[in-house]
C-alpha cells in the first residue's frame, strides 16, 4: 500500500499521516522508492536530499506521536525549483556558474513550507536562470516529458511540474517569469499557479526578471493550489514590492459552483500561431464551462499583439542587470587562473560559467539599456507594459476572468525548437501578458490530444486569485483529467 | 608657445561630494551595522550587502529622513517622489556589479535639485549653486598593496558595502582648489550640524572633483579620499594641465585617479573608455513618496545651522564676524567655543586661543578637535591660570601642545615641569642680579639707554624658562639698575 502513497495528494496525504494510517516516514520513502524508478527517465531534479527528508520525516513522526500541533502540510513531500534559496542545499538556477552555490539562508516561502512542516525532498530540475521554455537548457541536462519521454516538460519549471506529475513529489514550488509555472504545468497535466505579482515574497528567488516573476504552487489538483498557495502568500517585510494584503485561507473559494460568473475569451490566444488541435481541446472546456452556468463572451485585447517583444525587452534587460552579479569573486563558478586580471577574469569567468541563451539573453539586454537606445527598447517596452495593463483592466470591468490557452501547442520533441530561439519564444504568447500587467493566472488540465496534455489557463485580475481557483476546481471536479497518469 | 597667466574666472571646479550618513546605525538596504571602522575585515555582512542571489534590498527610511534634512539645509528643492535606479559597471568592489542610486535623467527623479550654499572667501560671500542631492549605497572597501597600479592584488572588505552615501553634486562654479576647500569645509560643518555625518571618520567624506582650466576639456578626477586631499589633488592637476598647455600639448578629456600616497593623478580611462552605466529603475525598491506632513516634521526637526550660528554667536557674544565664521566652519570648534564661555570666560579670550594656538596646535599633531583628549574645562582652567598669575600667557602657549597632545590638566603640566610663573621679589631680584652680573656690558648700557633694559629683561626670561612675571620683573629691573645707578 505505501507504494501507491506518492500519487496522494497533498490533503489525502496529510490527513492519512495525521489520522495514523501512515507516517510520514512512509510517505517519504514511498516518493523515493518512485523517484528510483523513474527519475532516471524523467530527470526531474538536480539535488535530492533524501536522508535530511527522513530525518525531518522522523521528525514530523515524533511531533505527531507526542501529540504536538503540527503544520498544515506535515509530512508532505515537496519539490523546489533550483532557483530558490535553500540554506544548506545546493541552489544552482541549472547553471554551470551556481553549480556549487550553497545558499546561506532560507527563501521567504521555504521558512514558509518549513513552518507548516512540509520536507523537501530536492531541488528540481529547470532552464537555465528561469529563460527557457522547455527545461531543455539546462546545464544539468534536460527533463523528459513524463507523459511522452521524448517530448519537454515545458518549462522553466520543468522539473517540479514532472515530478508533479510522474508522482516524484506530492507538492512541488515553481517560479513564474513569463509562463514559467503555467506552461510546464500545461505540458505535464498538473495544476499551476502564477500569484499576482506582490502576493508571494520573492526574497530568497534568484532574480531573472524581478519586475515580473512571482514563485507559485505546482500540484496535482486544485485543492492543493490552494492550500499551498494559502501557506506561501504571506506579506513579507524582507520584500518591498510585497503587498500587505490580509492572508486568505485560499480552499475556502473552491465551491463548486460557478453559475453566473461572466467569462472572457480573449480572441488573441486562439491567433494563427495557435494550434487547431489545442483550440479545439479549449472550446471543448469552455463549452463543458457553459454548461457548468459560466457566461462567456468573445472579446478582444488588441495590444497583446505586442506581448511578445515587450515581455521579451523588458525581461532581458533586467536580467542583464540581476545577472551580473556572477563574476565569480565570491561564490559560483570562477577560472582558476592567475595571468588574468580582474577584468579578464570576470569576462572568463561568464564566458565559461553561463550558457548560450542566457548570454544571448544579457547580450541583448545589455543592448537594450545602452545609452541612445533606452528610449527607443526599454522605454517603448515599458509603454507597451502600460497598454497591456490598461487593457486587461478594462475587460476585467465586464469579466470576472479571462480563458485562454495556456500553450500554443502541445509539449513538443526535445530538441525541436532548441536552434530555432525564436520559434521558442513564440510558445510564450499566451503566458507573458498576465506577467507584464500583474494578475494571477492558473493553468489546469483540459484534456489530451494524441496523449499529450493540454491546459486551460484561467486568469484573473489582481489578488483575484480566489476566482480563478473557484472556476478551475469546478472545472476540475466535473472532468476526468485530475485522475489520469502518465503510464510511467 | 608663450604661457599666459591664469585669470580668476579661468579655472572652473565643480564638486561631487560623498558623504556617509555616519550616525545612522544601520546600512542602507539592511539591517547590519554601521560601525565598521577598525572592525575585523568583512564580519558586518548579510546575504542583501554581499549581493548573494535571490537577496532583496529594503530601504532604510531614517537614511531618506537624513537626506531630506541634509538637502533643505542646502536649499534644495525637494522631490514629491523620489526612486532609485541601478547603476551598472563592472567593479571589484561592487557586490551585485550594479550600484543602487538615484539618476536624473531617463525618467529618473534624484530626491532633490537645485540648491545652493554660501562659503566665504576672502571675507567676500560667494553662492555656489548645487545641482542635485541624491542617495545612494557605499561600495565595499578596496585595500590595494602599495599603489592601484603596482598592486599584485586587491583584498575586498565588504563592510563597507551598503552604508548610506549622499551624493551632493555642486555645479562648476568653483573657481580656486582653495574655494574647494573651503566650500567642502562648509558642507561638512553642516552635515555635523545637523547630526547625520561625522567628517572625522576615516573615508566618511570623499569627492571627485571635475576640473577644466580656460574652457579646456573637462577631467575628473576620483578617489580624493577626505577633504584635506581636494585642495592637494586640483592644485597638482592644475599645475599639470598648465604644463601640458605650455608645451603645446592639448588636455584630454578623461578620467584621473589622485594616488594620495605619491600625491599625482594618474589616468584611468579616456573618454571613448567611459562606461555606460545603463541607468535603469531599481525595480526591487518602490518610490517613496515625500508628502507635506513628512517634509513639515522634518523641517521643524532641523537644528541651528552654521550660518545662523554665526550670527547668534556675533550677537550674543560680540565677537568679530571673522570669528564666528571660523568657529563655525567646524562644529565642534564652535560646541568648544560655548562650552568655555559657558564656564565663565570671556568669549574673545576664549575664541583668540581657539582660532590660533589651539588650531596650530591640532594641526601640527594632525588631530581632529574631536580626536584629541582636550576639553572645554582644561582650556577654561588654563585661562583661570593665566588670569590668576599662575602662569604667564608665554607658558600657557608652551603647554598648550602637551595638554592637547596628553589630556592632562594645565595645573598638572605646570607643578610637573616647574612652570608657576615667579612673582616672588625676592627670587627674582636674585636672578636679576646674576643677569646684570653676567652681562656687565648690557647692564652698563641700560644705564644710559633704557632700550638696553629689553634685552636684559629677556635673558632673565631666557634664565628662568619663561617663568618671571614680567611686570614685575619689569619693575624690579629698573629698581635695580637706579641702584646700580646712584652707586656709581
Amino acid at each position: 500500500m505505501a507504494s501507491q502513497l506518492y500519487f496522494l495528494t497533498a490533503k489525502e496525504c496529510v490527513h492519512e499521516i495525521m489520522t495514523g494510517e501512515v507516517t510520514a516516514i512512509d510517505c517519504i520513502s514511498s516518493v523515493f522508492e518512485r523517484i528510483r524508478k523513474v527519475e532516471d527517465q524523467v530527470h526531474a531534479f538536480i539535488t535530492l536530499t533524501e536522508e535530511v527528508a527522513l530525518r525531518k520525516a522522523q521528525e514530523v513522526d515524533n511531533k505527531i506521536s507526542r501529540g504536538d500541533k503540527v503544520g498544515k502540510l506535515a509530512g508532505v513531500p515537496i519539490a523546489i525549483k533550483d532557483n530558490i534559496c535553500t540554506v544548506g542545499i545546493k541552489t544552482t538556477c541549472s547553471s554551470r556558474m551556481l553549480c556549487n552555490f550553497v545558499p546561506p539562508y532560507d527563501a521567504t516561502v521555504i521558512q514558509r513550507i518549513k513552518e507548516e512542516d512540509a520536507i523537501i525532498i530536492g531541488k528540481t530540475n529547470m532552464d537555465e536562470f528561469a529563460m527557457g521554455t522547455s527545461t531543455e537548457l539546462s546545464y544539468f541536462g534536460p527533463t523528459h516529458n513524463p507523459w511522452e519521454l521524448s517530448r519537454v516538460a515545458g518549462g522553466s519549471s520543468g522539473g517540479s511540474a514532472a515530478a508533479v506529475s510522474v508522482g516524484e513529489t506530492i507538492l512541488g514550488l515553481g517560479a513564474d517569469t513569463g509562463g514559467s509555472i503555467r506552461c510546464p504545468a500545461s505540458f505535464c497535466s498538473v495544476v499551476g499557479l502564477k500569484p499576482t505579482y506582490g502576493l508571494v515574497s520573492r526574497y530568497g528567488l534568484i532574480a531573472y526578471a524581478n519586475s515580473l516573476e512571482q514563485i507559485g504552487p505546482l500540484t496535482r489538483d486544485v485543492y492543493d493550489c490552494a492550500l499551498l498557495l494559502s501557506v506561501i502568500a504571506h506579506y513579507d517585510p524582507k520584500d518591498s514590492t510585497s503587498v500587505n494584503v490580509p492572508q486568505k485561507d485560499y480552499t475556502r473559494f473552491l465551491v463548486k459552483d460557478i453559475r453566473g460568473i461572466k467569462v472572457g475569451v480573449p480572441k488573441e490566444f486562439f491567433g494563427v500561431g495557435t494550434d487547431p488541435s489545442v483550440a479545439r481541446c479549449l472550446w471543448n472546456g469552455i463549452a463543458k464551462l457553459e454548461a457548468l452556468g459560466v457566461n462567456y463572451e468573445e472579446i478582444s485585447l488588441p495590444n497583446l499583439a505586442y506581448s511578445l517583444p515587450a515581455y521579451y525587452l523588458i525581461a532581458m534587460s533586467e536580467a542583464s542587470s540581476n545577472l551580473a552579479r556572477y563574476d565569480g569573486v565570491r561564490y559560483g563558478f570562477r577560472v582558476d587562473r592567475d595571468d588574468l586580471d580582474w577584468s579578464e577574469a570576470f569576462s572568463e569567468s561568464r564566458r565559461i560559467g553561463f550558457g548560450m541563451e542566457v548570454k544571448r539573453r544579457i547580450i541583448l539586454g545589455t543592448y537594450a539599456l545602452s545609452a541612445g537606445y533606452y528610449d527607443r527598447y526599454y522605454l517603448k517596452a515599458l509603454k507597451v507594459r502600460t497598454l497591456i495593463r490598461r487593457d486587461f483592466e478594462k475587460a476585467f470591468r465586464k469579466f470576472d476572468v479571462l480563458i485562454g490557452p495556456t500553450m500554443p501547442l502541445p509539449p513538443f520533441k526535445i530538441g525541436e525548437k532548441i536552434n530555432d530561439p525564436l520559434a521558442m519564444y513564440m510558445c510564450d504568447i499566451d503566458t507573458v501578458p498576465i506577467n507584464l500587467a500583474g494578475c494571477c493566472g492558473i493553468s489546469i488540465p483540459c484534456g489530451f490530444v494524441n496523449g499529450l496534455p493540454i491546459g486551460m489557463q484561467i486568469i484573473g485580475k489582481p489578488f483575484d486569485e480566489g476566482k480563478i481557483l473557484q472556476v478551475a476546481y469546478t472545472f476540475e471536479q466535473n472532468t476526468p483529467f485530475k485522475d489520469t497518469r502518465p503510464s510511467l | 608657445m608663450q604661457t599666459k597667466k591664469l585669470g580668476v574666472n579661468s579655472i572652473k571646479i565643480g564638486l561631487e561630494a560623498h558623504c556617509q550618513l555616519t550616525t545612522l546605525k544601520t546600512k542602507l538596504f539592511c539591517s547590519c551595522s554601521t560601525n565598521y571602522r577598525g572592525k575585523e575585515p568583512n564580519t558586518l555582512v548579510c546575504p542583501v550587502c554581499l549581493g548573494i542571489p535571490g537577496s532583496l534590498p529594503v530601504l532604510n527610511l531614517r537614511a531618506v529622513e537624513s537626506a531630506i534634512m541634509v538637502a533643505l539645509a542646502l536649499n534644495c528643492k525637494i522631490s514629491r517622489r523620489t526612486f532609485f535606479f541601478r547603476k551598472n559597471y563592472y567593479y571589484p568592489d561592487m557586490s551585485k556589479n550594479f550600484q543602487i542610486s538615484q539618476y536624473d535623467r531617463a525618467g529618473g527623479i534624484p530626491l532633490s535639485t537645485a540648491g545652493n550654499v554660501y562659503i566665504r572667501v576672502d571675507h567676500k560671500r560667494k553662492k555656489i549653486n548645487i545641482r542635485r542631492v541624491h542617495i545612494e549605497e557605499d561600495p565595499a572597501r578596496l585595500v590595494y598593496a602599495g599603489t592601484i597600479d603596482t598592486s599584485p592584488y586587491t583584498l575586498i572588505d565588504y563592510n563597507r558595502s551598503g552604508i548610506a552615501l549622499l551624493e551632493i553634486v555642486t555645479e562648476p562654479d568653483l573657481s580656486s582648489p582653495r574655494e574647494a576647500r573651503i566650500f567642502l569645509q562648509k558642507l561638512r560643518s553642516i552635515l555635523e550640524h545637523l547630526g547625520v555625518s561625522d567628517g572625522g571618520l576615516e573615508g566618511a567624506m570623499r569627492c571627485d572633483a571635475n576640473i577644466s582650466i580656460v574652457g579646456g576639456p573637462r577631467v575628473e578626477v576620483k578617489n580624493i579620499s577626505s577633504f584635506k586631499e581636494v585642495e592637494r589633488a586640483l592644485n597638482f592637476e592644475i599645475v599639470r594641465q598648465k604644463d601640458l598647455v605650455s608645451k603645446g600639448v592639448s588636455v584630454e578629456r578623461e578620467t584621473r585617479h589622485w594616488d594620495e600616497t605619491r600625491r599625482v593623478t594618474i589616468s584611468l580611462r579616456t573618454k571613448e573608455e567611459e562606461h555606460d552605466y545603463r541607468y535603469f529603475p531599481e525595480l526591487d525598491l518602490i518610490p517613496i513618496n515625500i508628502t507635506k506632513s513628512w517634509l513639515t516634521q522634518l523641517q521643524l526637526k532641523m537644528p541651528e545651522l552654521p550660518d545662523a550660528r554665526r550670527i547668534r554667536l556675533i550677537k550674543q557674544y560680540g565677537l568679530p564676524s571673522y570669528d564666528a565664521e571660523v568657529l563655525t566652519s567646524d562644529k565642534s570648534l564652535a560646541d568648544f567655543f560655548e562650552s568655555c564661555v559657558k564656564l565663565g570666560k570671556p568669549p574673545k579670550t576664549v575664541s583668540n586661543w581657539l582660532m590660533t594656538d589651539v588650531l596650530r596646535c591640532l594641526h601640527d599633531l594632525n588631530l581632529e578637535l574631536t580626536e584629541a583628549k582636550f576639553t572645554p574645562e582644561q582650556l577654561v582652567e588654563m585661562i583661570s591660570l593665566i588670569e590668576d598669575g599662575v602662569i604667564s600667557g608665554k607658558i600657557a602657549k608652551a603647554i598648550l601642545l602637551d595638554m592637547i597632545k596628553t589630556g592632562k590638566s594645565p595645573r598638572l603640566i605646570v607643578k610637573e615641569r616647574g612652570l608657576v610663573k615667579i612673582s616672588s621679589r625676592e627670587e627674582l631680584e636674585s636672578f636679576i642680579k646674576q643677569v646684570c652680573e653676567e652681562n656687565p656690558k648690557a647692564a652698563e648700557d641700560a644705564l644710559k639707554d633704557e632700550k638696553a633694559i629689553h634685552f636684559l629683561i629677556g635673558k632673565l626670561m631666557q634664565k628662568t624658562r619663561g617663568r618671571a612675571d614680567p611686570e614685575l620683573a619689569d619693575k624690579l629691573i629698573k629698581t635695580h639698575l637706579a641702584l646700580m645707578k646712584s652707586r656709581i
